[in-house]
């Protein structure tokens, strides 16, 4: 069965750019341990180094404050469960890696767009004196709406709170800035922008006290021990070169999304876009076809080659509701039949083509021949 | 061959123990998931996923295939570091969490000669409440049954006791222990970063609940390890890492398929050729001890002669502190240690729990020997050490 394969699931994972997998080839060549003082060792370590420079520059943030970790599920951890604040608030739409790191954690609501409500954060804030910590990740992975992370910022140091931003899907598809957002802790993730799985970053202001999660050598200045995954560092620091470089992409990116939502506008009038109405990243779109259960949709469209999510991927095995659509006040019938389609620097109008025409096929098939099929 | 004919290359790679080289096979198998196969594991809905789902499941069997596991009883962990931190406070914390009867199980007995990462997971513990035995050795480097069994209480929750050692290669009894610890209602971890892959290990038959494993000390990758996880009897762990869920909750975060490939690879080859590995490293360590303590007189070997890894040696020449020699030595990378701790000054805790003295304890040298190692580098080693500790001491050495 030849036919065109279309990735439209960049939002789970992307695949490598040649330039990071130039790097992790020379880094594999270097197959000494960072720690060690031998030449072999120092090698590596200058190897470590130089990425965390590379990686600092991608948010024009300070290198002594990136901690290399194991991915973004790791950093979200390190983030807060190592400042030790006693008080955690998390928006309701983030990660599960956020979620479940801070079980107790009170939720600051969204409104109908997918946006935190300040005035609910600022209220929370100053209800409680206690030390408080406030994570918010910079974009959605479902939807792909974005946050005024600088306002947050202010306003939680304005109430002497720390602010964690996740910002591992927004990293490599907007412009980011360490001072800009003016967050004290910024995760990363290597494989959502270009970068090999299995690495990631948590960036900290300068002088921020962090303890650490993984305990043992004292690698990464006490902040997370264990041998560093140095050609993995080395790929995370190419592709994170590479989009910065690379970043004007994503204006092309945005005509293609834009192209994709018009052209299923254009089909079905009832569809709906969520967060529409806000700003969003570039490459995502989460599309409801009322009436379609997204997993009907998903496995549809996965026959005829298209690849999307019904949501995050990690929890793309289970059934149920999105945490993050059900924030925004969408109802079940709706929540339930919405899909997430994410671009990426490589997609194509030929991508969209496919994607219009296998979700036009489904629509029309649905609407018109065999509507019982299709129940949400 | 002298050393000022090998200006500008690297040194010959004595370090095993520290890192070892990816195995070319491994690289072989790693690539197609870094580039082609790059799908998410965790998105089962369509074809990508899949594919880097399923072979994350292969390398998972190839890993327990080499432990006499279930499948299902190996969790991915970026690293042995973090698959001892897991073992450790998972368990403590599960315990702590879900105290069944009248008498809490908070007590954890360890070797005073673990790895750092295992030594700072107990000390947390010991903060947060948990009562620590911290277990001297004997001065082969090996634990004392008899003092193991005496520590055990009916509050003993877990008995940590690395499988091989980082810097003195000892291999612990481990079936003994693991009886000792099945009898008494104790879990038994092991971190067995050195040990897997290089000589046999059963969980069965050792009574293993808990097994630390490394990608990058077996030619695997860098930034991908494993924890067994008993099943039957179920050990129970809280997650360190928690989130979308992966890895039967154990261990959330997406899957990294080229490392998962690249460890289950690893594992596969070392289940083919451990034996003859083995024995070849075993002829070559011995060759490099034979010559050099014949060319070195009053040399000291460190740790058990007869229990220890095939390519692993820890020495001490007498008089010469070990950073002396390492410097004199350019064209060879070995360490004094742990690499973790092999920038700091001080001397190895490991060799002072031996009862070395604090020079003693400083002249400590480790050998690391490992499959790319060539009976020509050994040779060249032998000849490297012998003249700088000629040089250093002002002494000749005895002639080949």
């Amino acid at each position: 069965m030849a036919r065109t394969e279309t990735y439209l699931d960049w939002n789970a994972t992307s695949p490598l750019r040649p330039e990071a997998a130039a790097a992790m080839a020379a880094a594999l060549s270097r197959y000494g341990n960072p720690s060690s003082v031998h030449r072999w060792g120092r090698a590596a370590r200058q190897t470590v180094e130089e990425a965390r420079s590379t990686v600092a520059a991608l948010l024009d943030a300070p290198p002594e404050g990136v901690v290399f970790v194991s991915g973004g599920t790791e950093a979200n951890h390190l983030a807060l469960l190592g400042t030790g604040r006693e008080r955690v608030l998390i928006s309701a739409i983030e990660h599960d890696s956020v979620r479940r790191a801070a079980p107790d954690a009170e939720q600051i609501p969204v409104d109908r767009d997918g946006i935190i409500v300040l005035d609910a954060l600022d209220d929370l804030l100053a209800d409680d004196p206690r030390p408080a910590l406030v994570s918010i990740m910079l974009a959605n992975n479902e939807t792909g709406v974005v946050q005024p992370v600088r306002a947050i910022a202010a306003l939680a140091h304005a109430r002497s709170a720390l602010f964690h931003c996740d910002a591992v899907q927004a990293a490599g598809k907007i412009a980011l800035d360490f001072d800009t957002i003016g967050a004290d802790l910024i995760t990363l993730s290597a494989h959502k922008l270009g970068g090999p799985p299995g690495v990631g970053a948590l960036i900290t202001r300068n002088g921020l006290e962090l303890a650490p999660l993984l305990r043992g050598g004292g690698q990464e200045g006490g902040r997370r021990a264990g041998t560093e995954n140095l050609p993995g560092i080395a790929g995370f620091a190419a592709a994170a070169e590479a989009a910065a470089a690379e970043i004007a992409v994503y204006d092309r990116v945005r005509e293609l999304r834009d192209a994709l939502e018009a052209g299923v506008a254009a089909v079905a009038a009832e569809a709906v876009v969520l967060g529409a109405a806000v700003p969003r990243l570039p490459n995502t779109t989460a599309i409801a076809m009322p009436g379609v259960a997204a997993e009907t949709q998903v496995i549809a469209l996965d026959l005829d080659g298209v690849m999307v999510s019904a949501g995050a991927a990690c929890s793309s095995g289970k059934v149920g509701p999105s945490h993050v659509l059900e924030a925004m006040g969408v109802g079940p019938e709706l929540a339930s039949s919405t899909i997430r389609i994410s671009l990426g620097w490589s997609s194509t109008e030929a991508d969209i083509d496919h994607f219009l025409r296998a979700w036009t096929t489904l629509y029309r098939r649905c609407r018109g021949l065999m509507p019982e099929a299709c129940a949400a | 061959m002298s050393e000022s004919r090998r200006p500008n290359t690297m040194p010959i790679y004595l370090d095993n123990q520290a890192s070892t080289r990816v195995d070319p096979r491994v690289l072989e198998a790693m690539l197609p998931y870094f580039t082609e196969q790059f799908g998410n594991p965790h998105s089962t809905s369509h074809a990508y996923g899949r594919i880097a789902a399923e072979a994350i499941e292969m390398a998972r069997g190839e890993i327990a295939t080499l432990i006499h596991a279930d499948p299902r009883e190996i969790v991915f962990t970026s690293g042995a570091t973090e698959s001892n931190n897991l073992a450790i406070k998972g368990a403590a914390h599960f315990a702590c969490a879900h105290r069944q009867g009248e008498k809490p199980r908070d007590h954890i007995v360890t070797l005073t000669t673990e790895h750092k990462c295992v030594l700072e997971s107990c000390l947390q513990l010991e903060r947060e409440g948990f009562r620590v035995t911290w277990l001297p050795v004997e001065p082969s480097g090996l634990v004392s049954l008899a003092a193991l069994e005496a520590a055990l209480t009916e509050s003993t929750l877990l008995v940590s006791v690395m499988a091989a050692h980082n810097e003195i290669g000892v291999i612990q009894p481990l079936a003994e222990i693991g009886a000792l610890c099945r009898a008494k209602g104790v879990l038994f971890h092991s971190d067995a970063a050195q040990a897997f892959g290089k000589i046999p290990l059963d969980v069965e038959a050792m009574k293993i609940d808990l097994l630390s494993i490394s990608g990058h000390k077996i030619y695997g990758p860098k930034g991908v390890g494993a924890l067994y996880v008993r099943r039957r009897p179920r050990v129970r762990l809280l997650p360190l890492i928690d989130g979308g869920g992966q890895e039967r909750g154990l261990r959330s975060g997406t899957l990294p398929t080229p490392l998962c490939v690249g460890i289950g690879r690893a594992a596969a080859i070392a289940a083919a050729e451990m034996e003859d590995e083995a024995l070849r490293l075993r002829r070559l360590r011995d060759r490099l001890w034979t010559d050099l303590a014949r060319r070195v007189r009053g040399l000291r070997l460190n740790g058990d002669a007869e229990h220890r890894l095939p390519g692993s040696l820890n020495f001490g020449f007498p008089g010469i502190a070990a950073l002396e020699l390492i410097e004199a030595c350019p064209g060879i990378a070995i360490s004094t240690g742990s690499a973790c701790t092999s920038a700091t000054v001080e001397p190895s805790y490991v060799l002072r729990a031996l009862g070395l003295s604090e020079a003693e304890a400083n002249s400590g040298i480790r050998i690391g020997l490992g499959r790319f190692t060539t009976a020509t580098e050994v040779d060249f080693a032998i000849d490297a050490l012998s003249a700088a500790v000629s040089r250093l001491t002002g002494r000749d050495v005895a002639p080949t």
